[in-house]
């Protein structure tokens, strides 16, 4: 698939030009690339001091007993933070809740939905179309708290899911209360579809028409281009848009919050919210780091598949 | 290709076209209509004067809630707040990612391509983990509760991704312009303000909409660094509508998601009708 971007051309191709900072020597060589990186240097400052600075912190005061109040100084206690994570229920909840979260609204709910809009725009009239198209990334574009009190609305019990299911005869129940992890997956579904809709649209786009046309005169049916040529050609997207699907939701935290603030009981804490409670409600900035530094790795993790997908681009 | 297909479509092919055309229609607004159903909850709440938690087409029109809202200590000092805060990081961040993109774009460099790399891993890594340590090194040095700290943790966060675009669109300026301007003894620094920012406008306005985007919808972030309810954005302050105030007035509430979202709607439409749909996705969803 190509790129937005042109990339760079073949070495021969791609010469230097004069710059103004050129100058002979080994010197000058050095001057200039010094000269030269100088313009990158604000950029760097501000994510070593911003970005790798926290980072880095998040590293050493995971492995301390921080407090938030009382005490002044924290002392070294090795893993106890992460030996403590993995017998704290509380924690293996709010890990399976994540789990639960991510698989339902990121990998099923909106990978499969943006490709099943995106394919069916693809034949669709151009009224509709955009008037699908708008309304599913206006809900992308929302802010997050408002897009959290919209679905909060939505799955209340005197909200609109359970009017609609009343006028279906269909028994309503407090959404919020009894299957939280539910109604906040589906938030995530409503609010995060339009990401995986804009790049399957743009992958399915790509594909030649000749390829699916003559697939069809051979007589496919649409399951089977699907299956057969479709996906195979857009697998790239698919996995690229996986993994970015994947990290935003492991991040959710404004969505949830305003919808059940973690509750009831924990029901729907994901790891963010059970990081945020440790820190703050408990006062214990030590273990909500330790878990953020988990959370951090899981990022890392999919951030370096991520990479990897895109290792031949650029 | 295409003329060798030509005779095939036959009538019946192209019934079949149009019933499948029908039918994708029909899957789409489906879809629509389901995806509509909150949306439609806040602008109907919005002009009910007896607004509730579900859609219903409401008993008369009033504009009393947004006259309710529109006041310095519920929307104007929350939203000038988000501005500052939003304007200042977005400024910072399109200035250091267009200095950072030129060289990465224009020279070759062994340190490019690890550079790149270290920026597009950044890009994903899961900011909302950070917080907590953010907070914790904010204190220590003085940061915590201020804006221009905000401002440039924001900046900060914001930062790989906004190289990562910078850079592709820079790479789409033919590099023939600025060696001209260079013959001329243009410096690189007068090159990239008066030949390439100007012909990569589209691009340097799509980085800008979207940090901006991104940030103004942000809650977390200020959530934690910032404490004086003074400084709050209204990111945050839409919160108060629920705990501080006793009884939810829902439809002050539709009223406020409405007037604290209509920018962002406004700007996104700017930017996309300009460069279609995919806009945002140019530089982190290649392949």
């Amino acid at each position: 698939m190509t790129a937005t971007a042109p990339r760079h051309a073949g070495p021969g191709v791609r010469r230097e030009p004069a710059s103004p900072a050129a100058s002979g020597g080994r010197a000058g060589t050095v001057r200039r690339s010094l000269f030269r990186a100088l313009p990158v240097s604000p950029a760097v400052v501000l994510l070593l001091l911003f970005l790798a600075g926290p980072i880095g912190y998040c590293v050493v005061i995971a492995f301390t007993d921080l407090q938030l109040t009382g005490q002044a100084e924290s002392s070294f206690v090795g893993f106890e933070n992460f030996t403590r994570a993995f017998r704290d229920e509380a924690f293996l909840n709010a890990v399976w809740l994540t789990l639960v979260f991510t698989v339902l609204s990121s990998l099923i709910g909106q990978n499969t939905l943006g490709l099943a809009l995106a394919s069916l725009m693809q034949r669709a009239s151009k009224p509709v179309r955009t008037l699908t198209g708008g309304i599913v990334v206006t809900a992308w574009v929302l802010p997050e708290v408002v897009a959290g009190f919209l679905l909060y609305a939505f799955f209340r019990r005197e909200g609109t899911l359970n009017a609609i299911l009343d006028w279906l005869r269909l028994p309503s129940q407090n959404w919020l209360f009894t299957l939280p992890i539910l109604a906040v997956s589906f938030a995530n579904v409503w609010r995060g579809t339009a990401f995986s809709m804009l790049v399957y649209s743009a992958a399915l786009n790509e594909i030649p028409k000749e390829v699916t046309e003559a697939a069809e005169v051979d007589g496919a049916s649409g399951w089977r281009r699907m299956w057969h040529i479709t996906l195979p050609m857009i697998r790239r997207s698919i996995g690229t848009n996986l993994m970015l699907n994947t990290l935003q939701t492991l991040s959710v935290f404004g969505l949830i919050w305003v919808m059940t603030r973690g509750g009831p009981s924990g029901k729907s804490q994901t790891l963010p919210l059970f990081m945020y409670e440790q820190a703050f409600q408990n006062s214990l900035i030590g273990y909500g780091t330790a878990v953020a530094l988990l959370l951090l790795l899981i990022g890392s993790l999919f951030s370096v598949v991520y990479l990897r997908l895109l290792r031949t681009e650029f | 290709m295409a003329s060798t297909l030509a005779p095939r479509r036959t009538p019946a092919s192209t019934a079949r076209r149009g019933r499948r055309r029908m039918a994708a229609d029909a899957g789409l607004l489906v879809a629509a209509a389901a995806f509509v159903l909150p949306l439609a909850w806040v602008v109907l709440s919005a002009l009910d004067p007896h607004a509730s938690l579900r859609v219903k087409v409401p008993d008369g029109v009033t504009l009393d809630n947004f006259d309710a809202i529109l006041t310095p200590e519920i929307t104007f000092t929350p939203l000038l707040n988000s501005l500052v805060l939003c304007g200042g990081a977005t400024a910072l961040t399109a200035v250091c990612a267009a200095l950072a993109a030129y060289p990465l774009s224009r020279f070759r460099s062994r340190l490019n391509r690890p550079f790149l790399l270290t920026v597009l891993f950044a890009t994903s890594l899961p900011i909302t983990a950070i917080m907590v340590p953010v907070y914790a090194l904010f204190v220590r040095v003085n940061l915590i509760d201020t804006m221009h700290g905000t401002i440039f943790f924001f900046a900060a966060s914001q930062l790989p991704f906004a190289i990562w675009l910078m850079k592709n669109f820079m790479d789409g300026v033919p590099k023939e312009l600025e060696e001209a301007a260079w013959t001329d003894g243009a410096s690189s620094f007068q090159s990239l303000l008066r030949i390439v920012l100007p012909l990569m406008g589209p691009g340097v306005a799509v980085v800008t909409v979207f940090s901006f985007v991104m940030m103004w919808g942000n809650f977390f972030v200020p959530f934690m660094l910032l404490l004086t309810p003074d400084q709050m954005p209204a990111s945050v302050s839409i919160n108060d509508f629920f705990g501080n105030r006793g009884m939810v007035a829902y439809g002050q509430l539709a009223a406020f998601s409405i007037v604290y979202s209509t920018p962002v709607i406004l700007l996104y439409v700017l930017i996309s009708r300009r460069l279609g749909g995919g806009f945002a996705l140019g530089g982190a969803v290649k392949g």
